[in-house]
């Protein structure tokens, strides 16, 4: 087998024939063929939270979301258009909006100074602190819970969005720092001592310098911070009763799962199809950044 | 361990010439002032927290009036729901990583050489960017055990509908004594019959939307010859009627099975009622034969897995989340994959190894480190899943499905406010999690 294959591979052009493009096809049909399989089953429950949502409030409870394949007329973006109207949702939509949005531009701007510090900045106990904040990398939110309950009662911002989005914003800088220090301190040596020589000033080279040539880390950064806290269930639950992002709203409504699927199946799709959409138009950078830091 | 001298990175720029004392001061001012925003959130946000969070873990209720010492954390080991967490979440320990690293490995190992890879992997990947919340949300609807909502009871039920489909009624009782009910479930004629004679099989308490839809008026057939014939009729109309006797407004019950045995009790054979209920074992020999109705006329249709039952809850939650994390693991690993030289393979291919030598010894040793973060990162996030189980079990289940996350919550914010028991909860999981902390950091200063 080998010895044929070295003979055939000595002409300088090798044209395939015919004959074993079939083949080499073929050969893979099985692979293609368990490959296809798998796709379609992490694809169902997806499409099936979809298909549900268009069932009419009177089907949605008692069809599976398979039927809509036989009786199509079923189909109708009803439920959306109810959902939209209901101010509870709608309301939660926004404050997920805002807390994502707060969530996700607050630790990058504070971990991008901390960031150039421990990357180009000298002071005494510079790796000391770096390990420390990778240790911080690991600490459960949980452990930050009860105090941060009872603090913000006693500061009267129980139950506002901009507790949530400073308690992200904490969480989200270990990570953070972690990620663009460690690309900062690829940005080529000459740059930074070039502009130092020219007089320029810390801020004006963090801003002018390292900003712009590290926004592929924070482009990485930025979505999974906003990924991050746009999914958040635990912290909103914990920390906030009446600002409820939409995972809490859907929360309370898993009660009557079951019978009030007309609400919980288009509110599920739309917290889902935002990150989504987000995975989508981001994808590069999405998986630059997990290959980057795969460790909180 | 070393000294923290080692982790230097590269040899940092001053502006200040070297030697002036103020300039020095003056860069860790500026220093300090690129740092403050970070450590004021670190501080206010995770260490004092942290802190609190270990004192308040001595205290029983709110507050620290009431020392407990180590009370919590022994409530922690023996209340029952806390010891069914972490029985729970040991149980996500032993099986997710490894079953999303390795899930991951053969995802990645087997689109390496497809041309849609990248539409593959994207699907597959597609779950890490919803919340795990919704993405539970999605199973839940999945799970649900009516065959005709939930899609998995949909699905196994197509296929046991194959192999034992359901009989056409679900229960049903013989009109008089002349039938009896055998211990398989089908119901036997008392009496054996002769050829020429005619099987009368009535039944009562049918559920009237049971009848099938093409029933007709039963008639009770003529004997025939040489063969036995019969009728299964509903023997029941409104009023009553009488029992053993096919009357008017009396409906015959299509597609029942009747077997026939002979008198040794071997099986001749079976057929099904017509529509008005009648039907014919022809040809028949002398002597005397049984007639029945197979048990597989009351045959229960598939009611459905109840996959989100006290008993399944917590397999079905970890395949949910399985769902999401196999996409990560297997880009992770995926990227790994190609940054193997390829001549360490070809090397191997030339020297004769099979493909699975060639997979086994140089392939995943290779892979090792990255297998590894991936192991890791799992390890982490399995220790604290709560969305996700939250999401799939029913209230009434969450006793049954609880892992520690789910119980620190539920002690503290669900329902209860047992801050003390909460924070011992919290504090423990945090103890879980140091040793991968340390791996962390070593990890780091390795690298640095």
């Amino acid at each position: 087998m080998t010895t044929a294959a070295a003979e055939v591979r000595q002409p300088a052009v090798v044209e395939e024939s015919v004959a074993a493009k079939i083949l080499r096809v073929l050969g893979k049909a099985p692979v293609n063929f368990v490959l296809i399989v798998i796709a379609l089953l992490w694809l169902v429950p997806t499409l099936g939270l979809f298909l549900t949502s268009l069932f009419a409030p009177t089907d949605v409870n008692n069809l599976g979301w398979w039927e809509i394949f036989s009786k199509p007329s079923l189909a109708t973006f009803e439920n959306y258009q109810s959902i939209w109207q209901d101010q509870s949702i709608r309301s939660a939509f926004f404050t997920t909006v805002w807390i994502a949005l707060g969530g996700t531009f607050l630790p990058i701007i504070i971990a991008a100074l901390a960031g150039y510090a421990f990357a180009w900045l000298d002071f005494p106990g510079r790796d000391w602190l770096f390990v420390l904040v990778i240790a911080l990398l690991v600490v459960p939110l949980q452990m930050a819970l009860i105090p941060m309950f009872r603090l913000y009662g006693d500061l009267g911002i129980f139950d506002t969005k901009l507790s949530l989005i400073l308690f992200h914003t904490a969480f989200g800088l270990p990570f953070a720092i972690f990620l663009l220090r460690n690309f900062f301190i690829g940005i080529p040596k000459e740059l930074l001592e070039a502009a130092r020589i020219d007089g320029a000033s810390e801020i004006r080279i963090f801003l002018r310098l390292i900003l712009p040539l590290g926004l592929p880390a924070i482009a990485s950064l930025g979505i999974f911070q906003f990924l991050w806290t746009w999914n958040d269930l635990l912290v909103a639950l914990s920390l906030a009763r009446d600002t409820q992002p939409l995972t809490v709203a859907i929360f309370s409504q898993l009660r009557q799962f079951g019978n009030n699927l007309e609400v919980i199946a288009p509110a599920s799709f739309l917290s889902l199809v935002v990150p989504l959409a987000v995975f989508f138009a981001f994808q590069r950078y999405f998986v630059q950044g997990l290959l980057a830091g795969s460790v909180k | 361990m070393s000294s923290g001298a080692s982790i230097t990175a590269e040899p940092p720029v001053t502006g200040a010439p070297p030697g002036s004392k103020s300039g020095r001061w003056r860069s860790y001012a500026v220093s300090a002032a690129f740092l403050a925003p970070a450590a004021l959130f670190l501080i206010v946000w995770i260490i004092y927290p942290a802190i609190y969070t270990f004192v308040q873990s001595l205290y029983r209720g709110t507050g620290f009036h009431d020392f407990a010492g180590i009370d919590n954390y022994k409530a922690l080991f023996t209340t029952e729901n806390l010891k069914t967490a972490i029985k729970n979440n040991a149980i996500w320990v032993a099986v997710v990583p490894a079953a999303v690293t390795a899930l991951g490995l053969i995802f990645a190992v087997l689109t390496e050489r497809i041309r849609w890879a990248v539409a593959f992997k994207t699907v597959v990947f597609m779950p890490m960017a919803v919340s795990a919340f919704a993405a539970g949300v999605t199973w839940r609807i999945m799970y649900q055990q009516e065959p005709d909502r939930g899609a998995i009871n949909a699905a196994i039920s197509s296929v046991h509908g194959v192999f034992s489909p359901s009989g056409v009624l679900s229960e049903a009782a013989p009109s008089t004594s002349e039938l009896k009910v055998t211990p398989g479930g089908g119901l036997d004629l008392a009496k054996p019959l002769a050829p020429g004679g005619v099987a009368k099989l009535g039944l009562t308490r049918i559920r009237s939307d049971e009848v099938p839809p093409t029933a007709k008026q039963a008639v009770q057939p003529e004997p025939l010859q040489g063969g036995i014939d019969g009728v299964v009729w509903r023997d029941f109309k409104p009023g009553g009627g009488t029992p053993g006797k096919v009357e008017q407004e009396e409906l015959g019950i299509p597609g029942v099975t009747v077997e026939i045995r002979d008198a040794s009790g071997k099986t001749l054979g079976s057929t099904k009622t017509a529509d008005d209920g009648t039907f014919k074992f022809p040809g028949l020999g002398k002597g005397e034969y049984q007639v029945d109705i197979g048990a597989s006329t009351f045959a229960k249709p598939f009611g459905g897995v109840s996959w989100l039952g006290a008993k399944l809850i917590t397999p079905s939650v970890i395949i949910a989340y399985i769902w999401i994390w196999a996409g990560f693991a297997m880009v992770v690993i995926a990227a790994g994959l190609a940054a193997i030289p390829r001549e360490t393979l070809e090397a191997a291919r030339t020297d004769g190894a099979t493909e699975w030598q060639v997979f086994r010894r140089v392939t995943v040793p290779q892979l090792a480190p990255v297998l590894s973060v991936v192991f890791i990162t799992l390890l982490i996030n399995v220790l604290k899943v709560f969305d996700i189980v939250i999401a799939v079990a029913p209230q009434s289940v969450q006793d049954d499905a609880n892992v520690i996350a789910l119980a620190m919550w539920r002690t503290s914010f669900g329902g209860v406010s047992d801050f003390g028991l909460g924070s011992a909860i919290a504090v423990f999981l945090f103890i879980l999690v140091i040793p991968i902390l340390l791996l962390n950091i070593r990890r780091f200063r390795r690298e640095v």
